[in-house]
């Protein structure tokens, strides 16, 4: 009885997978070709250093005491998790991140309807000038920004002394208010401008006839845009605010020139920075970066998964899917 | 044709990552230096040119900040470099660099030769567990600088020791404020060590422990006046309001401006003050405001113990020439080199005869003030560890206004132990 069941099914298999023909055998080979060098170069630079940081991570490993590695199997990451600390930088990691995201997100989307709507004409210029803010380095930002506001060398302060609660006695980088929010304004300021120009193709990918249909049917302008719009584009939103995420999470230069982690603004990529590289502590440093690491790679799950992005085409799946058909 | 000029870029490239053997055939002998305004490249080609054709030093920059250098040499000499044939080394990190064995021994005759007139402090700081691990090259010190008028006006008498009590009231009564360190950086630990050790006692009670054995002392008596003077000074507020970020240039500005008092800090700022002054960027007689004495006390009756800094000189381990790398480091350290080098850069020997020299004299009327101070400077915690005890005291004695002396002391000391021992991220 399973007997004939598990042959029906090896059968039912076998009948699903037809052999493939030597043509397809021979694209796979020529993919393979174009891809494989590419492919290999990838896990010679990020899937060798993941495990390696992964296995270092086990360790407790000090570069000024290579006599007194030893294995300690979890112990480097259960530190983290029991330590107050972490979670607290954790926090604010993800603060940053949730708060730079929104925030340019909206920015975004208004910067991307002025370019798409209003100025038709100056788009390429409007552009180009919109994105000089992404294409500044980002230390280069940080360190301008930090002088800024700087309490010594800073304008700030002056030009902003009628707001109440602004002098020139005020320290920006010495209280965690302050601090992160000029950290978050240097980080929105500086990449709002990528999450405009995601927008804009997105924007440009709703069609025009959809728009006009919803017009003619008598939907006022929010309409249009939260029920035609918005849905139609959805994909490039996600697209976005994934990247967007991704690279907020990961965020280090602003923290790392601007207060050092001073004030409690210590990110997650700056533990793991102090870690191994100011403390040589190997191990541990390497135990941040690989829970820094799966954070990411959760992200990337949950957003994929759950709201079913396909970072591939720039466009949710299962539209990719129906392109695909026509 | 493709592969051999490929074959030849890599043989460039061994070469060039080689390092040594120049067309000459004169060996490359390679000096990581820490910046400064050019005086040790200007030793490395004069003692390039007095080997004769023995060696040819070459120098390479290190990063700006004393941490950042440790960093660097650090993962160097873990990794086997060969390169590092001489190193300039912040004294604090000596022992960490000691323990592992990544500095080649000091043979004996050039142990002798170098440090026949070292300073008291500046030996010190060379020294790791009764050994003479690297070659003082220069050393630094902080002393007591005040504008004349305000001291007047506070009729302090400058010829006599004084006391943090005394200069802190004299800023309060006069609305002026300290020029101190309050960043969260190095400039932190040398305080509270400076404060520590002024009252005879030390941070560390056993210097040799393990990680799991060191033990920090700031929670007693020493630690606590420690805390309350810099307590005191975060909440009155006497550090300015830009506290927070105030490092050894930003307390100098501070000082030049017309409500500086006090400072403590590093010789650099006479030259710093002399030239700004000169442009133009501060008043032309703020420099015959200032006078210099030795740093302020604790108590009033306890010598103080100077900060100590500098720069002393080590080779690598892996070095292919220790034997030449010796030999050109006697050639730097030379009582007469180190004079050209406080003349033409600001920082002071750490030879005791360097400082007899006439030229010094002239540019440094505060000379004599700076070698006592370097005569009964103590260094700081020195451990493999200190980077965790200091980076721990910089967290927990800033913002100085959070500073508690009933509380900061005891959470510091148990807050280190936490750290040694793994319990704690730092």
């Amino acid at each position: 009885m399973t007997a004939t069941a598990e042959n029906t099914r090896k059968n039912g298999q076998a009948t699903k997978r037809p052999r493939k023909s030597d043509r397809t055998k021979a694209e796979i080979r020529l993919g393979w070709m174009l891809a494989g060098p590419a492919f290999f170069v990838m896990m010679a630079v990020t899937a060798y250093p993941i495990a390696q940081a992964t296995f270092d991570s086990l360790f407790s490993f000090r570069l000024t005491a290579p006599d007194e590695r030893s294995f300690v199997f979890l112990d480097n990451y259960l530190l983290l998790f029991t330590d107050g600390m972490f979670w607290r930088i954790f926090g604010v990691t993800l603060l940053i991140t949730v708060v730079t995201v929104a925030v340019e997100l909206v920015l975004g989307f208004a910067l991307a309807l002025v370019m798409h709507r209003a100025l038709k004409s100056m788009r390429g210029l409007l552009r180009t000038a919109i994105l000089v803010p992404y294409g500044i380095i980002t230390v280069v930002s940080a360190f301008a920004w930090y002088y800024m506001f700087d309490i010594n060398s800073g304008f700030v302060n002056r030009w902003l002394s009628w707001v109440p609660g602004i002098d020139s006695d005020l320290d920006w980088f010495s209280n965690f208010g302050t601090a992160i929010t000029v950290i978050m304004a240097s980080e929105i300021w500086k990449t709002t401008p990528f999450i405009a120009l995601l927008l804009l193709a997105g924007l440009a990918q709703v069609p025009d006839e959809l728009v006009e249909a919803a017009r003619v049917d008598g939907a006022t302008k929010v309409q249009q845009f939260t029920r035609v719009i918005i849905p139609n584009m959805k994909a490039a939103i996600m697209v976005a605010v994934l990247f967007r995420a991704l690279d907020a999470f990961r965020i280090f230069d602003n923290v790392f020139i601007m207060t050092g982690g001073d004030a409690n603004t210590e990110v997650l990529s700056l533990l793991a920075y102090n870690q191994s590289i100011s403390r040589l502590e190997i191990g541990l440093g390497s135990a941040v970066s690989v829970v820094l690491f799966i954070c990411v790679l959760l992200m990337c799950v949950i957003a994929v998964k759950g709201f079913k992005v396909d970072l591939a085409s720039g466009t949710d799946s299962s539209s990719g899917k129906k392109d695909g058909g026509k | 044709m493709k592969a051999r000029s490929a074959g030849a870029a890599a043989a460039a490239a061994v070469l060039l990552l080689a390092g040594c053997g120049g067309d000459d055939g004169v060996t490359t002998l390679t000096w990581y230096i820490n910046p400064d305004d050019g005086g040790q490249q200007a030793l490395a080609e004069k003692c390039t040119e007095e080997a004769d054709g023995a060696y040819r030093i070459q120098t390479s920059l290190l990063p700006m900040d004393a941490p950042a250098q440790r960093e660097q040499l650090a993962r160097r000499l873990a990794a086997g470099d060969s390169s590092l044939d001489i190193m300039s080394i912040d004294p604090p990190f000596i022992p960490e660099l000691a323990t592992p064995g990544f500095l080649a021994p000091v043979p004996e005759d050039v142990a002798e030769r170098t440090t026949e007139d070292t300073l008291d402090g500046a030996l010190a700081g060379a020294m790791w567990g009764d050994e003479l691990v690297t070659i003082p090259f220069w050393a630094n010190t902080q002393i007591l600088w005040y504008r004349e008028s305000v001291a007047e006006a506070a009729g302090l008498d400058m010829g006599e020791p004084v006391t943090w009590d005394e200069i802190m009231d004299a800023a309060a009564e006069q609305d002026k404020y300290l020029g101190v360190q309050g960043v969260r950086a190095e400039s932190m630990t040398v305080w509270v060590n400076a404060l520590v050790e002024s009252q005879e006692e030390s941070i560390l009670v056993d210097p040799s422990a393990s990680a799991e054995e060191l033990e920090t002392n700031l929670d007693s008596e020493s630690g606590a006046n420690a805390a309350s003077i810099i307590s005191r000074i975060g909440q009155e507020g006497l550090g300015g309001p830009g506290i927070a970020s105030m490092d050894e240039n930003q307390s100098m500005l501070l000082f030049q401006r017309d409500n500086g008092s006090f400072m403590v800090n590093w010789p650099f700022v006479w030259a710093a003050t002399n030239s700004a002054a000169e442009e133009g960027s501060i008043d032309a007689d703020v420099p015959d405001d200032i006078g210099w004495a030795l740093y302020p006390r604790v108590d009033a009756d306890t010598p103080a113990a100077h900060p100590l800094g500098g720069i002393n000189l080590g080779v690598g381990a892996d070095s292919e020439h220790p034997e030449l790398a010796y030999e050109a480091i006697e050639c730097i350290v030379t009582p007469e080199n180190q004079a050209e080098y406080f003349v033409t850069n600001g920082n002071p020997p750490s030879s005791e005869s360097a400082f007899d020299d006439p030229r010094v004299e002239e540019d440094f009327p505060m000379a004599d003030v700076i070698r006592e101070a370097l005569d009964s400077a103590a260094p700081r915690p020195q451990t493999p560890y200190y980077n965790e005890i200091s980076e721990s005291i910089q967290g927990r004695f800033t913002p100085l206004s959070g500073v508690d002396p009933d509380t900061t002391p005891a959470e510091t000391d148990s807050y280190i132990m936490e750290v040694l021992r793994g319990e704690r991220l730092l």
